[in-house]
C-alpha cells in the first residue's frame, strides 16, 4: 500500500482528515488527523494534501527507538515508549507529525490504515500499488 | 451536554469588548435542533421591535447545527441571522465552506454579536478565547484580498469570514464571504456585519466534538457516502453542479430573463453545464466532507478582463446572466466573480441592475442617470453598474439599497417591473404559471427566495393549471428544506442525489444520543417556521396576508413566450393558494398563527 495524490482532484472536503480522526481516535476532529488539505487561492485556485510517505526520517532522529516499521511497511510511533522530545516532528521533511495538546506531547503520524485513500470522494488520495479500489 | 454539540453559547459585545460564555440550552437541542432554529429562538429573545436593523441593538448570530462537520456528505453549512436591513423582517442566510466545524471545535453552538465597535475590527476566536484586532487598514479592501491578508497574517488552517465594500458602503444586500467563494449571500447579513464595525471573524478550533456513538458515524458515514454516490443523479449532477437545470428550466420558460420580461433566453446552451465546465471549470470545490461538490472554481472573463472565482452557481447564471441578458457563461463568470469580490448577494445585486437596465430601454432613466447606457446584453454595462453599487456610488447608491426602494424612488410606474416581495429581491425562478412556486415565494420566510421551498418541478410534473395539493406540497416543503439549515448541513444529496430524505432522521442517535422520528424533526422544523411568522408579525406592525403579494408583474402580466404563453395565476388563483396554504398552517385569513397553533407547537410565548 502506497498512499499518492492527484492534487489537481482535490476538492478540499477533507473527508481524508474527518475519517483519519473518526477511525484512529474515535471523535470528530479532523486537527487529530495524520495528514492535512490546503488550499491556495484565489490564485493559484488549488488545492494539495500534506501526508506521510513513510520516509523513515521520524525513527531515525528518534532517542528512544519507539518508531518502528511494521509488516505493513509504516512507521508506527509506540506511544508507551515515547519521551516526547519532539525531535521526530522537527525532522520530518514534510511537515506531516502533529502535536495536539490532547495527546500528551505524542505526535500523531500516518498509520498507513488506508482510510484516507478508501474515503476520498474524488479519488484524490489514492493507493498507488492499487491495492485499495477508489470511488470514482 | 448532549453528545454532537459543542455545548456553548458565545456572546460577543462589540461596544465594550466583552465576551460572554453561558451553556447552550439543552430545551432548545429537543425543541430547535440547532442551526436556524437556535437563530430563531434567540431572535425573538433579544432582538426587539422598533429597533434600527444597523444600529447596534440589532445581532448578528451564527450557528452549526449536529450534523455540521460530521464525516456525512455534506455537512459544511452554517446558518446566520439577524432583522434584515433589506427588508426589515426576519432575515437569515447560511454558507457552506469550513467555517461550521471550526466554530464547533472553538466549543460555539450559537455565536452573538452584539453591539457596535467604533474602530474596524477583526474578531479572532481561538478556541473560544476571543481577541480584537485593528482591521482599519484593510477595511475597505475587497473580499478575497482581506481573507487572503488574514490567513498570511493569521496561519491558513484559520477560517474566515469577510465583508466586502458594499457592506462598507451600505448596501443593504451586502454578503459574508468565507473560503473565497462561499457566501451567506441573502437579506443583508454583511451589511449588519458591517454596521457592528466588524471586518471579519476568525476562528480556529481543536476541540473533539464527542459523538454518542463513534463507530456507528463511521459506518454511517461510509454507507452514506457510498449511497449518494450511487444514486443516478449523482453522476449526470455532480460534473456540473447547479448549471446543470438550465437547460430545464429555460426549456419551461422559467428561466429569468431580462428582468423577467420572459423566462427563456436565446442561446441558453451557452449558460449550461456543459459548457461552464468546457469554458469555466477547472477544479470542484467542495464543503466540509462533502462527496458532491457544486463548487467549481475557474475564470470569468469579460472583454480579456480575467477574474479568478468560484462558480457560478445556477442562482448567478440566472440573476446575473439571462436576468442581464447575458448568454455567455464567461461572461456570467466574470459577474460572479465581482459582485463575490464586492460583496454584494448577486440575486438581489443582479436583479437591481436588471430593473436600471429595463428602466433606460423604457425611458424611464436616461444615460446620465445611469451613468452610461444600460442595455440588457451589455457586459460592460452590468460590470459598470456592480462597481458603482459596490462603491455606492453615482446612481448605483440608489441600487445599492434595493429594487423596492429604488422604484418608490424613481417611481413613473417601474414599480410594477420591480421583482421582489417583502422587499427581498426574487431569487432564479419565473413563477407568475406556476403555482406551487408561485405561493413558495409569496410566502417565504424572507421574502423572494426559493430555498425554503423549491416547488416549480412539482409544477410542471403536476400541471401548472392544476391548484389542487399545491399548498399541501408547500407546507412539507417548507418543513422538509429548512430541516437542513436547522442541522447545519446541506440538502443536495437529497435534493440532486435523491437519497431518501428519512435517512437523515437515522443519524441524530448516533450523533447526540437522542433517538428521532422523522416526524419528530418534521414538527421542529414547523414549530421554526412559525416562530419565524410570529417575529415578522412582532416587527412589522400590520403584518398579514398584503405582505403575501407578488410583484406587479407576477400578478399582472402574462408569459410572454414558451408554453405557458399568454398565461398568468389570475387574482382569485393567488388568493385561492393563500387559503388553502393558511387553512393547512393553522393561521388566520390573515395570515397570522392562530393561539392555538402556537400552544400545539409549544409556542405559547409568542401569545400575546
Amino acid at each position: 500500500m502506497k498512499l499518492a495524490l492527484a492534487a489537481e482532484k482535490c476538492s478540499g472536503c477533507r473527508a481524508c482528515e474527518l475519517v483519519c480522526a473518526l477511525d484512529n481516535f474515535s471523535v470528530l476532529n479532523p486537527k487529530k488527523a495524520a495528514l492535512r488539505v490546503s488550499g491556495q487561492f484565489p490564485v493559484p485556485g488549488r488545492y494539495t494534501v500534506a501526508f506521510c510517505d513513510q520516509c523513515g526520517s521520524c525513527a531515525e532522529v528518534c532517542p528512544t527507538g519507539c518508531i518502528r516499521q511494521d509488516e505493513k511497511g509504516a512507521w508506527i510511533i509506540h506511544g508507551e515508549e515515547c519521551i516526547g522530545c519532539n525531535a521526530c516532528v522537527e525532522a520530518c521533511p514534510k511537515q506531516v507529525m502533529y502535536l495536539h495538546d490532547d495527546q500528551n506531547g505524542v505526535p500523531i503520524k500516518c498509520t498507513l490504515c488506508g482510510k484516507c485513500m478508501e474515503y476520498c470522494p474524488q479519488a484524490a488520495l489514492f493507493d498507488a500499488d492499487g491495492t485499495i479500489a477508489t470511488r470514482r | 451536554m448532549i453528545k454532537g454539540y459543542a455545548g456553548k453559547v458565545l456572546r460577543i459585545n462589540l461596544t465594550n469588548r466583552r465576551s460572554q460564555v453561558s451553556p447552550t440550552p439543552e430545551s432548545w437541542v429537543k425543541e430547535y435542533l440547532g442551526g436556524r432554529g437556535f437563530i430563531a429562538r434567540a431572535f425573538w429573545d433579544e432582538i426587539k421591535p422598533g429597533i434600527d436593523p444597523l444600529g447596534p441593538e440589532n445581532k448578528l448570530m451564527m450557528a452549526p447545527g449536529p450534523y455540521s462537520g460530521q464525516f456525512l456528505s455534506s455537512t459544511g453549512k452554517l446558518h446566520m441571522g439577524c432583522l434584515s436591513p433589506a427588508t426589515g423582517g426576519y432575515g437569515d442566510s447560511n454558507m457552506g465552506g469550513h467555517m461550521s466545524l471550526e466554530l464547533k471545535q472553538a466549543g460555539i453552538d450559537l455565536l452573538i454579536l452584539e453591539g457596535a465597535a467604533d474602530q474596524p475590527v477583526t474578531i479572532t476566536i481561538d478556541d473560544g478565547n476571543v481577541a480584537f484586532r485593528d482591521a482599519s487598514a484593510y477595511w475597505e479592501a475587497n473580499t478575497f484580498d482581506s481573507e487572503r491578508h488574514l490567513k498570511e497574517e493569521l496561519g491558513e488552517e484559520w477560517q474566515i469570514m469577510v465583508i466586502g465594500p458594499g457592506a462598507i458602503h451600505g448596501v443593504v444586500y451586502a454578503c459574508i464571504q468565507h473560503d473565497f467563494g462561499r457566501q451567506a449571500g441573502r437579506t443583508g447579513v454583511g451589511t449588519v456585519m458591517a454596521s457592528k464595525k466588524i471586518k471579519a471573524v476568525a476562528v480556529r478550533g481543536t476541540k473533539d466534538i464527542n459523538l454518542a456513538d463513534p463507530k456507528t458515524m463511521l459506518a454511517e458515514g461510509e454507507k452514506f457516502m457510498s449511497l449518494v454516490m450511487g444514486q443516478p443523479g449523482f453522476r449526470e449532477w455532480q460534473p456540473y453542479g447547479t448549471p446543470e437545470v438550465v437547460p430545464w428550466a429555460s426549456k419551461q420558460n422559467v428561466m429569468p430573463t431580462r428582468n423577467f420580461q420572459c423566462g427563456q433566453i436565446e442561446g441558453f446552451t451557452g449558460l449550461d453545464g456543459p459548457t461552464m465546465k468546457a469554458k469555466v471549470t477547472q477544479i470542484d470545490k467542495g464543503c466540509t466532507s462533502c462527496a458532491i461538490p457544486c463548487g467549481k472554481w475557474g475564470n470569468g472573463v469579460l472583454n480579456g478582463k480575467v477574474k479568478p472565482q468560484e462558480g457560478p452557481e445556477y442562482e448567478s447564471v440566472a440573476l446575473v446572466g439571462s436576468n442581464l441578458g447575458l448568454n455567455n457563461i464567461q461572461e456570467v463568470a466574470y459577474m460572479n466573480g465581482l459582485c463575490d469580490e464586492l460583496g454584494l448577494d448577486s440575486i438581489s445585486a443582479g436583479s437591481c441592475v436588471a430593473w436600471a437596465m429595463e428602466c433606460y430601454e423604457k425611458g424611464i432613466l436616461s444615460a446620465d442617470e445611469l451613468g452610461r447606457p444600460m442595455n440588457f446584453g451589455d457586459g460592460e454595462a452590468a460590470a459598470f453598474m456592480f462597481e458603482q453599487i459596490g462603491y455606492g456610488r453615482g446612481f448605483g447608491k440608489l441600487l445599492g439599497q434595493g429594487v423596492r426602494a429604488a422604484a418608490a424612488k424613481v417611481g413613473k410606474g417601474s414599480e410594477k417591473f420591480a421583482m421582489h416581495i417583502k422587499g427581498l429581491e426574487i431569487s432564479g425562478y419565473e413563477a407568475r404559471y406556476a403555482p406551487a412556486m408561485m405561493l413558495s415565494y409569496m410566502t417565504c420566510d424572507l421574502g423572494g427566495h426559493h430555498n425554503r421551498s423549491w416547488a416549480v418541478t412539482h409544477d410542471v410534473a403536476t400541471g401548472r393549471e392544476n391548484m389542487d395539493g399545491k399548498a399541501e406540497k408547500v407546507v412539507w416543503l417548507q418543513h422538509v428544506r429548512p430541516l437542513f439549515d436547522a442541522l447545519g448541513c446541506c440538502r443536495f444529496p437529497w435534493v440532486e442525489a435523491a437519497v431518501p430524505v428519512e435517512t437523515y432522521a437515522s443519524f441524530m442517535e448516533p450523533i447526540t444520543g437522542n433517538k428521532w422520528t422523522w416526524d419528530e424533526m418534521l414538527k421542529a422544523s414547523e414549530r421554526i417556521w412559525n416562530l419565524t411568522r410570529m417575529i415578522w408579525v412582532r416587527h412589522m406592525p400590520g403584518f398579514g396576508r398584503a405582505a403575501d403579494q407578488p410583484p406587479y408583474r407576477w400578478a399582472e402580466e402574462n408569459h410572454t413566450d414558451g408554453n405557458p404563453n399568454g398565461k398568468h395565476l389570475s387574482h382569485e388563483q393567488i388568493e385561492d393558494l393563500l387559503n388553502r396554504y393558511y387553512a393547512l398552517r393553522g393561521w388566520t385569513e390573515n395570515g397570522i398563527p392562530t393561539p392555538e397553533t402556537l400552544q400545539s407547537l409549544g409556542l405559547e410565548f409568542c401569545v400575546k
